[in-house]
């Protein structure tokens, strides 16, 4: 908010995306929306970290800007372009600019395919970007950038680690020379040392070259390392936007405030371990087959009113410096609990 | 009195098993709960044995939490396995000791480890799912651990399992009784799970991974569970990755590294002031909710089990590492009162994190 | 220890049998492509006073008949050479016809799925319901007796087989994140099918093809028994099997040389099959 004085690279608006399901054999069908109506930005160059839970529709939203998935309405928009309008050869190009780096690094890399062929792949699709007597050098050099041994080129994605892979991804993604790279748990399943140094490479990454990232995790640590800015996703919506300060100090909507106090901490040995130290909802989160009217997060929420029932709150800054989508958002971050 | 015929008298009759455990806990004041002494477990093929834990010690006493933390790898969960008596077939303990209340566990046969199991430790697994039968009723399992090992009637033990699904947290639980694992969530299924390992009241609840599979905000109500189970004096192992799902649930801790235990101590002691450089590596590149302190990753990869680094098995990572460290192996040794650790230089390690301010404020 | 060795002394002798397999098939071939020309057959040339000779006698000319004569006294070899040649073209062209057009209609049905899968897959279904050698009989009775409509009957009733099982594979690897990742770098349609659902249908597709060139020589002999197979001047295996299945208790090698011939291809096919399968895996090519 406000501080976007560079036009955002990626802008998407009411985005609205699902998929059809089928209640048990001769079911009716039913249009499952894992996005209703998300609206974000993000700037050049900057990171956006996106959490939420599982199923609450951060993969849906990193698979329609990529172009996996279509969208049901709403638009997508890259350097003012429309992305969901382009067909053919425009599309192919501004594929080119948005890479994506996927959770699981033993199944996002090609089993039949070598490092070198893996990166070259980019280049075949992309022809240009590299001149065919440069590639080769080109191979070695984004290896080494990437933190990897440039003479294991020749060597197979089952020859190396997790983290290993995951850096052979990085290295394709930046092949093409992308401007937005969505990074979809792209550290989740990594060990916690091998995780910090995929971060920093990611973080370095950005210094050096300018690409900004869409991170998506649904750990709350990592994306308080990684983001400028963070939006927190409910079930389809998001609930809460701001600065990375801003969620972490200051969480203005309930449903932070419990995931951001129910998260483990290294510290959390310091604090008294009697009952009511942290939020702990109650239930499990509510499945997008059948969302609740009005607020969302209403069904699990300790400020829950009828006004909560009957509309459902916009996202917007309500005196708490930052958009937030509750109708009772506190800015204070000792959550006031209820009284009973 | 061995332990063996109080096993036997256990089964022959519930009351006469009361009084026997009561000997037993008086008898037992001086052995601890559990008690792993330098354990090995290695997987023989034909040219070489590799041992995926090499040096593993941990003591827990009555009533106490103790975790295992370590990246995948590390051996913690086969370390659980051999306590349960439940290693792969390819695995065998090469050598150390394993002890419950004192009672050698390598020397059990197969039906003495079956009245220990359950009974005397109980075990969580990682995905509840495949932990439950997905053919029967929720109620029926857990039922069942009351009506094969306390013999009761189907009426009895009903009530138990009713009463006990209360207990962990299952809402509704007389009418959920009869529904079946797929019609629960996975918080719901832990919840389950977690039931039917405390059904017997074991001494020992060994949880690994408890939470990994699950959401932040179904962990922290799982997490709750445990913790409160631990306040009532249940006495738990608790295997994880994640040093804040360790700082919320145990008392004290063992670090493991490539299947040896780098440190040990309390978590305070332990989170304050890490007196192992893998420790500190870990805590300097866990990020955190807390503060924006920056992360520092631990260089390199861990090392391939089968062919090891000399000396200290992580000074090739180690920021402190010198060259007694590429030679000689450090062993486990008392740093602190209450506290061991295997470098070299632990206490410069010690002094060094101490000064390091962890809170970053 | 014991799993590891008992691994290694398999992989040997997996090699082994993969050579033995592997030179039997290269007898046959080069006994299909020179064996009719060094000891042609013809089939007009009977002779009823050498019929039903077993093995080892000698004609009236005096020429040594190795593995005796059929009923009208032609020489066995003879005919079993030249019915090595028929019968390897109609196995190996119906599978690789077969093959090719499941392939193709498998991949096209798994990756695009929709109506097209629709189509194709009832279409299949529709022809897996009808006996096959039923179907064959049909087409080869309204193409005529003829080599190349042997193989184009076989093949249409063979494809259902193989674009079943690729589209099975087609349908497994599709959603995987690699096959994502290429096609948000901006891979067009043909260059995912081919390079990247392609190789992992073509494991099964060998193997589905190695069971296939059995059944399809037992397919064209009994096209040829029924007189829908091959020309009456030329022999095939199962031409000759069915001559000799009247003769069985009398003149058993009739029957029984094209038959062990017809085994051996059979069997040491669905060894190379195997090997080839083992080999196609990246995984264990290099740790080998």
């Amino acid at each position: 908010m406000g501080q976007q004085s560079t036009p955002p690279v990626l802008e998407v608006t009411d985005l609205v995306a699902g998929y059809r399901t089928r209640q048990g054999a001769w079911g009716r069908r039913a249009e499952v929306h894992a996005l209703s109506g998300v609206n974000m930005n993000i700037a050049s160059g900057e990171t956006l970290g996106l959490v939420g839970e599982s199923g609450c529709g951060k993969s849906t939203l990193a698979r329609t800007i990529v172009r996996l998935m279509a969208p049901t309405s709403g638009s997508v928009r890259f350097e003012g372009r429309d992305l969901l309008a382009l067909r053919g050869k425009d599309l192919r190009e501004v594929r080119r600019d948005i890479q994506m780096v996927f959770q699981d690094p033993y199944a996002s890399l090609n089993p039949r395919m070598t490092v070198e062929q893996l990166i070259k792949e980019a280049w075949r699709i992309h022809p240009g970007v590299v001149p065919k007597q440069d590639q080769d050098r080109e191979v070695k050099t984004l290896l080494e950038r990437v933190g990897l041994n440039p003479n294991h080129a020749f060597r197979y994605p089952h020859q190396f680690s997790g983290g290993q892979r995951q850096r052979i991804s990085i290295a394709r993604a930046l092949s093409v020379r992308p401007k937005l790279i969505v990074c979809d748990e792209a550290v989740s399943s990594l060990d916690v040392s091998i995780q910090a140094q995929i971060l920093k490479l990611l973080e370095e990454l950005q210094q050096d070259l300018g690409v900004a990232y869409l991170f998506i995790s649904h750990d709350l640590g990592v994306v308080r390392h990684v983001a400028d800015r963070v939006a927190v996703m409910h079930l389809g919506t998001i609930v809460e936007t701001g600065t990375t300060e801003e969620i972490y100090r200051s969480p203005s909507h309930p449903y932070t405030q419990a995931l951001l106090s129910a998260a483990p901490s290294i510290t959390d040995w310091q604090e008294p371990q009697g009952e009511g130290e942290e939020i702990v909802l109650r239930g499990d989160p509510p499945s997008p087959v059948d969302p609740p009217s009005g607020c969302r997060f209403r069904g699990r929420c300790w400020k829950a009113q009828s006004l909560c029932r009957d509309e459902e709150p916009a996202l917007e800054p309500r005196g708490t410096g930052h958009p937030v989508a509750c109708h009772f958002a506190t800015v204070d971050p000792n959550v006031q609990m209820p009284a009973g | 009195m061995t332990n063996r015929n109080e096993y036997a008298a256990s089964d022959a009759d519930p009351t006469q098993r009361e009084a026997v455990t009561g000997a037993m806990q008086e008898k037992n004041t001086k052995h601890p709960l559990l008690e792993v002494d330098r354990l090995a477990i290695a997987f023989d093929t034909t040219n070489a044995s590799v041992r995926p834990v090499r040096d593993m010690s941990l003591v827990i006493e009555p009533e106490q939490t103790l975790a295992v933390v370590g990246e995948s790898g590390s051996g913690k969960s086969l370390t659980s396995l051999a306590v349960m008596g439940l290693l792969p077939e390819q695995a065998r303990i090469a050598s150390g000791s394993l002890r419950f209340e004192g009672r050698d566990l390598t020397e059990l046969d197969e039906e003495e480890w079956n009245r220990l199991r359950g009974e005397q430790v109980a075990m969580v697994f990682q995905d509840p799912l495949s932990a439950l039968n997905p053919s029967l009723s929720i109620g029926y399992q857990i039922a069942e651990m009351f009506r094969r090992h306390r013999g009761q009637s189907r009426e009895q033990a009903r009530e138990r399992t009713i009463a006990l699904m209360e207990e962990v947290g299952i809402p509704e639980p007389a009418h959920r009784f009869s529904a079946y694992p797929h019609q629960f969530s996975g918080g719901m299924r832990q919840r389950v799970v977690i039931a039917m390992a405390l059904a017997l009241e074991p001494k020992l609840l060994i949880a690994d991974e408890p939470t990994t599979a699950l959401d932040v905000t179904v962990q922290a109500q799982i997490l709750r569970l445990l913790r409160r189970r631990r306040q009532e004096g249940q006495a738990m192992l608790i295997i994880s990755h994640d040093l804040g799902v360790v700082a919320r649930t145990a008392q004290s801790v063992v670090v493991m590294y490539a299947g040896q235990a780098v440190e040990t101590g309390s978590i305070p002691e332990v989170y304050r002031a890490p007196a192992h450089p893998y420790t500190s590596g870990l805590m300097a590149a866990t990020p955190s909710t807390g503060q924006g302190k920056q992360i520092r990753p631990i260089e390199g990869q861990p090392p391939d089990p089968a062919d090891l680094p000399s000396g200290c098995v992580f000074h090739p990572r180690c920021p402190f590492a010198r060259e007694r460290c590429r030679k000689e192996e450090p062993l486990l040794r008392q740093v602190a009162p209450g506290r061991t650790s295997a470098c070299h230089f632990a206490e410069e390690v010690l002094s060094r994190g101490t000064a390091i301010d962890t809170t970053g404020a | 220890m014991t799993a590891e060795t008992t691994e290694r002394a398999g992989v040997g002798r997996t090699h082994r049998r993969t050579v033995v397999a592997a030179s039997v098939l290269i007898l046959f071939a080069a006994v299909a492509l020179v064996g009719p020309l060094l000891y042609p057959y013809d089939a007009i040339a009977t002779s009823p006073v050498d019929r039903l000779l077993p093995p080892g006698s000698r004609l009236e000319d005096g020429t040594l008949a190795i593995l005796g004569t059929d009923q009208v006294g032609r020489d066995l070899l003879a005919q079993v050479i030249a019915g090595t040649r028929v019968s390897l073209q109609v196995g190996l062209a119906t599978v690789v016809l077969g093959g090719l057009l499941g392939l193709v209609l498998g991949l096209l049905a798994g990756y695009f799925g929709g109506p097209l899968d629709a189509v194709i897959s009832r279409l299949g279904d529709m022809q897996l319901a009808f006996p096959s050698i039923l179907l064959a009989i049909l087409l080869a009775g309204v193409l005529g007796p003829s080599l190349l409509n042997v193989i184009i009957a076989l093949a249409v009733t063979r494809w259902v087989i193989f674009a079943r099982v690729v589209r099975g594979s087609t349908l497994a690897t599709r959603n995987l994140e690699f096959v994502d990742s290429a096609r948000v770098l901006g891979a067009g349609h043909t260059r995912i099918m081919v390079r990247y659902l392609l190789p992992s249908c073509l494991q099964p597709l060998i193997v589905a093809g190695t069971v296939q060139i059995g059944l399809t020589m037992v397919a064209e002999a009994a096209l040829s028994f029924l007189g829908l197979g091959v020309p009456a001047d030329q022999a095939s295996w199962g031409a000759t099997i069915a001559n000799g299945r009247d003769y069985i208790a009398s003149a058993w090698w009739i029957a029984a040389v094209p038959g062990l011939a017809l085994t051996l291809v059979v069997v040491c096919v669905g060894i190379l099959g195997d090997a080839l399968q083992d080999s196609s895996d990246p995984k264990k090519k290099v740790s080998a």
